[in-house]
């Protein structure tokens, strides 16, 4: 049996290629790319890490000035401030009121816009009705008009619905500008979904509420996971909007931040700030991070497997 | 009585015709093969029939009734598709009872129903599995269950073994037949695979740009193709075309004489004008047969190729290529000369002009 190790090399010293291209690790071209990860994601995260170092510490301490040191003495009472009784304006009861505002916002107006919009995708992409790319056209060039344009109009349109100033009509106004991308979204995905689909379900019998039901809503899953993080951190950020169309009590959290960072009574409270900030952005974050692998999935999700 | 009756079809997309005035008639009982190759309408129609398209003009009778503006549910057809269509997020039971829900069919005829097709397409251990679970012959015969199970008067298949492997493809195609064969429903079946088409059909269409070109029996249309187009389609490897001239009572090309008194025309005869004969491959005899052959010739062995059952010769005669198909067994080398008979009678003369059948 002749010896694998001897015949693995030529004579020259050479490795005769055999199975797998050896890599190395720590080519030239690896160092680059990695150094230019690294550097970027610190770039990016170095904000975030004194945001939070700054929160959990108490004002002498911040008042060093020291402000990329570790908090020497670790305290939350920041954050609890921030979230019960920092002031904006003449009412001290912090965020909390904001946060509530917010979900009770952003829940009706995400279901209430994913729902609409793949009624429509659906029937863009399946009863193509007289008109159908007509209508489409237009919906889509309401996605370009900018924001500017529609607020005065709106507020009227609110006022005379009596709606102005409620949470009623934020939620409407949540759910009109989501519209165009979130039907495209929709349109798109149910398009891909093959024709022979939809024909063998009208010659099973079913109507159009039970395709709809019964086969495109079950197979939409994927979509329906992208187009609610879309709405639920789009509408979590708003901030025209909530500040334009709502009383102060019923402001989301995001005008409640901005009241209480931009406070100017007093001392600035850097701490606080930070923390409200965290506590502002920290919705989002976890949507983000919890479902980053179903978002990827469902942004492309091509065409479906029978 | 005719099953389906349709009568002065037409349909238009934007500019292009796709079926333009068609008129056929399937007899209760029968098993229609619409044969084309792609974009011929012969899917389309089959969508009109199901009522999935609306044709731009014409009727659609089933059964004596007229249901061009039918919803396709009420029509009384199953249908199966090419990509078997079988909803994802349901079971295979449910997939196989859905129809019967919508149509309000009471739980306990439902079961029976499903419980009966399962079993006659074997695909008993499946019910609780989902389409994608399944292979794609499995899945394909939940498809063809599905269109059972509605116990219709009319099945339509839309190209359901295109996307099948040869083998499948070969084993579903005889369980297709047994299903027609035991049940005795009327099938309209559409495939661009003129095998399939052959093996299953008690008559074939075949269409071409939206209009019916021959209907016939798989005899007749293999036999008898009444022109050209249909004669170069059916059969593989094709037909060999010469073009020659009619004298009296012969074909003339050339050297080669083909005497035609007892040749069955069908338009009279045309008197000395030109035409083209068809003859096929595996009409042309060889050795030992060729005492029965009318006439022989004398040709040069261009390429071989050996498939096994049988080995097809590329030739030429008369200046044009000249394919023979022989035993798989014989032997036969490139440059050998071969001694061939053609028997008149079963070629086919064509118009040179028109392409019709003389």
């Amino acid at each position: 049996m002749p010896d694998k190790s001897m015949s693995d090399w030529c004579s020259d010293g050479q490795r005769v290629p055999d199975g797998p291209r050896p890599s190395s690790g720590f080519s030239r071209r690896n160092v680059m790319i990695y150094g230019t990860l690294l550097v970027i994601a610190l770039y990016y995260l170095f904000p975030l890490y004194v945001m939070i170092v700054t929160s959990l510490k108490g004002m002498p301490e911040i008042r060093i000035g020291n402000i990329f040191s570790p908090p020497v003495d670790i305290t939350f009472q920041p954050w609890v401030k921030a979230w019960s009784s920092a002031c904006t304006g003449l009412d001290c009861d912090g965020l909390s009121r904001g946060f509530w505002n917010s979900v009770r916002i952003l829940i009706p107006s995400t279901i209430l816009s994913v729902a609409i919009a793949s009624i429509n995708g659906y029937v863009l992409a399946n009863w193509r009705f007289r008109g159908a790319d007509l209508f489409f056209t237009i919906l889509i060039i309401g996605a370009f008009i900018p924001y500017q344009v529609m607020i005065y109009p709106l507020v009227i349109l609110l006022r005379e619905m009596g709606l102005y100033g409620s949470l009623t009509g934020l939620v409407l106004v949540h759910t009109v500008f989501g519209m165009p991308i979130l039907t495209l979204l929709f349109r798109n995905y149910f398009t891909s979904v093959p024709e022979e689909l939809f024909r063998a379900a009208r010659v099973d019998g079913a109507g159009f509420w039970q395709i709809y039901f019964q086969i495109m809503l079950p197979m939409s899953l994927p979509i329906i996971v992208v187009a609610t993080i879309l709405q639920v951190t789009g509408i979590w950020n708003d901030f025209l909007f909530g500040v334009i169309y709502t009383k102060p009590e019923n402001y989301p959290m995001t005008v409640q931040l901005n009241n209480i960072v931009n406070s100017v009574r007093g001392v600035k409270e850097y701490n606080v700030n930070m923390a409200a900030a965290l506590l502002t952005a920290g919705v989002p974050l976890i949507i983000y991070i919890a479902s980053g692998k179903l978002f990827m999935r469902g942004i492309t999700a091509g065409a479906v497997k029978g | 009585m005719p099953s389906v009756e349709i009568k002065g079809l037409d349909l238009r997309y934007s500019s292009a015709r796709v079926l333009q005035d068609l008129n056929l008639e399937v007899m209760k009982g029968e098993f229609m093969v619409l044969l084309g190759s792609s974009g011929c309408g012969k899917s389309t129609l089959l969508n009109c029939i199901a009522g999935l398209v609306e044709p731009d003009a014409g009727q659609i009778h089933i059964n004596g009734r007229n249901v061009t503006w039918d919803e396709p549910s009420a029509r009384g057809i199953g249908m199966v598709f090419q990509s078997y269509a079988l909803y994802p997020q349901m079971s295979v039971e449910k997939n196989l009872s859905f129809g019967l829900r919508n149509a309000g069919v009471d739980k306990i005829e439902i079961d029976r129903r499903v419980r009966h097709i399962a079993g006659l397409l074997q695909i008993e251990p499946l019910l609780k599995r989902k389409p994608a679970a399944l292979s794609g012959g499995q899945r394909q015969r939940v498809a063809i269950g599905r269109a059972l199970v509605r116990d219709a008067d009319v099945f339509l298949f839309d190209e359901p073994l295109s996307n099948l492997d040869a083998k499948l493809r070969a084993k579903l195609r005889v369980e297709i037949k047994r299903l027609h064969l035991e049940h005795g429903n009327t099938m309209i079946y559409v495939t661009h695979d003129q095998i399939e088409a052959m093996t299953l059909a008690d008559r074939i269409a075949i269409l071409k740009e939206g209009k019916i070109v021959q209907t016939g029996t798989p005899d007749d249309i293999y036999n008898r193709p009444v022109n050209r187009y249909v004669a170069d389609f059916i059969g593989t490897p094709s037909m060999n075309f010469l073009d020659g001239e009619l004298l009296g009572r012969s074909f003339l090309r050339g050297h080669l004489e083909l005497p035609l008194a007892d040749y069955p025309f069908i338009h009279g005869q045309c008197a000395d004008c030109s035409a083209m004969i068809g003859i096929r491959p595996e009409h042309i005899v060889t050795g030992k047969d060729l005492n029965e052959a009318t006439v022989t010739t004398q040709v040069v062995v261009d390429m071989v190729e050996p498939m096994g059952a049988d080995t097809l010769v590329h030739t030429r005669l008369e200046g044009t290529a000249f394919q023979i198909r022989m035993t798989g067994q014989a032997q036969v080398r490139k440059n050998d000369r071969l001694l061939i008979g053609i028997d008149p009678l079963r070629a086919s003369l064509f118009d040179r002009e028109s392409g019709l059948r003389l």
